[in-house]
């Protein structure tokens, strides 16, 4: 394959990817989470990196886990305290990262770590490390790591369609009725920390966010159905992904930079002419709204 | 140590970053209370495509234009958030998660188009979004510790009106305040904190300085009169510290050591506080358990 057909398959991997776990991420009210978890897979990756003295995918991507998964237990465990829920995110997440920021300016030093790479992703360099697979033959390492963590986040969505469903919607139903809630918040967040490591080499930190919510942000506005809204969001990703790989050709600028906007764009078409909650079709029909929200 | 407190640039960086920290700790109490603690992350992000568009159009970094860019992306931001909020189903974390990302991603965008076109001269710029208190020159002092000055006297001179609109904004409305004026106001105070403050600790840490010097002030008074002032000393001290921490060695960020700061002062605040921190909780707990059982005990030796 050709280098640029290698570059949008990473891409639109990282888009179906993230929009399938971003819808779950707005609907359990989570959308700052990702933004903390983003910013901590940081920490998570320099101190790999300072534990292996190597920066193999394996070391960074459990690195990166453990830390996602640190985030979502100190503020749960600040909010336990009863500090605000958005405050006691706030307080982690940038504490954390600035630890990491300061580890890389003092010991990593002059490694092909460095903060301006892990904030913007670089996925123009993709294709340069590739690993032997069986069958297939030389592929780029982030692009298999992308292919299977797709394949993880979309095992895990069907086997426990119905328990997500349920915790996502109506967590106190789904306490009720015995299913592990909090054992589930874990599970997702180790996917979201899952996806946003692995979606890192190629977007960054930054804007793995704008992949993870906008895409299922725009979904939500045109679907009450959640199957309708998985596939919706998933398409919406990989659309991004290659009209912003084409706008940043056009343009000759930043490839992830481009991609975070395209999933503006598809959220503002969305916005304003989704039949269902657009903007536009309010302002035809306003009987109907007095009707709905009645 | 103190050759370098004394080099006259590092006592000015100082003394900018404790009055940042100051108007930082400040306005955090009034986004504390309004429950809008991750939008000052939102708005700092939002902020960075107005930097770079300033600098395209004006070809070198001055401080008080990159500053206006910043503050009309930011305020677009704002806008923009409400906006979605009010007019569709989507919650305000998540329009927050989209203005912060997508902003961010064209800011990302018009990098590296300046990057192309202005020479390569965009060092002033990189600093601008990680933040670097050293690379501040004078003048750039002169307009922060102007700006936060600015900020820091309408809180003060408006007091009794903030609390008002803070805690009994129909209370106030009755009274003949203006609820969308006091908005407006809340909003450019927070939103020139935040683009002043991009300068010293970059994009991404700003969010902490408003945060968590509010937070660890909860701790101590229930008074929204000293919380601002303990919350601005904690701010003030923070800025201080982390400014001459990196001032010791040459590539220490700047940014990321105020943070760790005033992260120290949160988990002296979570344990010690006076008011809910944890010790005083477990202590606390113990007296009542104790009483509890000598009450019983009393119960006993009257049954016996």
């Amino acid at each position: 394959m050709t280098y640029t057909a290698w570059i949008i398959l990473t891409a639109a991997l990282v888009g179906l990817s993230c929009g399938l776990i971003g819808v779950f991420l707005i609907l359990r009210k989570q959308a700052m989470m990702a933004d903390a978890i983003s910013h901590t897979v940081l920490l998570g990756i320099v101190l790999a990196y300072m534990v292996t003295q190597q920066l193999s995918g394996t070391a960074m991507l459990v690195g990166g886990i453990l830390a996602g998964i640190l985030t979502a237990f100190l503020v749960q465990m600040l909010n336990s305290l009863k500090v605000q829920h958005d405050a006691s995110l706030g307080i982690v997440f940038t504490t954390l990262f600035a630890i990491g920021v300061i580890l890389i300016s003092t010991s990593v030093g002059n490694v092909h770590l460095d903060v301006k790479h892990a904030l913007m992703g670089e996925i123009t360099f993709i294709p340069f490390t590739t690993v032997s697979l069986p069958i297939i033959g030389d592929i780029p390492r982030a692009t298999a790591l992308l292919a299977i963590v797709l394949l993880i986040v979309i095992f895990f969505i069907v086997a426990f369609y119905k328990e997500w469903k349920i915790t996502s919607f109506d967590p106190a139903l789904a306490a009720s009725i015995g299913i592990p809630v909090l054992l589930l918040h874990y599970v997702f967040m180790t996917l979201v920390s899952v996806t946003t490591v692995a979606s890192f080499d190629a977007v960054g930190a930054i804007l793995v966010v704008a992949m993870l919510i906008t895409p299922a942000a725009a979904a939500y506005l045109w679907t009450d159905k959640l199957i309708v809204m998985l596939l919706l969001s998933g398409s919406f990703g990989v659309l991004a992904a290659i009209v912003g790989y084409w706008i940043a050709t056009w343009l000759d600028t930043s490839i992830s930079g481009s991609m975070a906007f395209a999933t503006g764009l598809i959220f503002l078409i969305s916005f304003l002419l989704s039949p269902k909650h657009g903007l536009v079709s309010r302002w035809m029909k306003p009987s109907e709204i007095v009707e709905h929200s009645s | 140590m103190w050759s370098t407190l004394l080099h006259s640039n590092t006592m000015w960086v100082l003394l900018s970053t404790a009055i940042l920290g100051i108007a930082a700790g400040v306005i955090g109490c009034l986004a504390y209370w309004k429950k809008q603690n991750l939008m000052s992350d939102a708005l700092s992000h939002a902020a960075l495509p107005g930097v770079v568009i300033a600098f395209l159009i004006i070809g070198e970094k001055n401080l008080l234009l990159l500053v206006l860019g910043a503050a009309t992306s930011a305020l677009l931001g704002a806008f923009l958030v409400q906006w979605i909020t009010g007019s569709s189903r989507i919650t305000e974390d998540t329009a927050m998660g989209m203005v912060l990302s997508v902003f961010y991603g064209v800011g990302v965008m018009l990098l590296s188009i300046a990057n192309r076109s202005a020479g390569g001269n965009q060092s002033g710029l990189d600093s601008f979004i990680y933040g670097q208190a050293a690379a501040m020159v004078r003048s750039d002092v002169v307009t922060m510790i102007v700006l936060a000055g600015i900020v820091i006297f309408i809180v003060f001179i408006g007091f009794k009106e903030w609390k008002l609109y803070l805690f009994d904004a129909s209370f106030a409305k009755g009274i003949g305040m203006s609820i969308r004026g006091m908005n407006a106001l809340y909003t450019l105070v927070l939103v020139t904190t935040i683009v002043i403050g991009i300068q010293a600790v970059g994009v991404i840490l700003m969010a902490a300085m408003l945060i968590i010097p509010a937070v660890s002030a909860r701790y101590w008074t229930h008074s929204f009169r000293y919380m601002i002032l303990l919350s601005a000393t904690f701010g003030g001290i923070s800025g201080a510290v982390g400014s001459w921490i990196s001032s010791t060695g040459s590539g220490l960020p700047t940014g990321p050591f105020i943070v760790v700061a005033s992260a120290i002062f949160f988990i002296g605040s979570l344990l010690f506080g006076k008011e809910k921190g944890i010790i005083i909780r477990y202590i606390q707990f113990k007296i009542q358990q104790r009483n509890s059982n000598s009450i019983l005990a009393i119960k006993d030796g009257d049954a016996s």
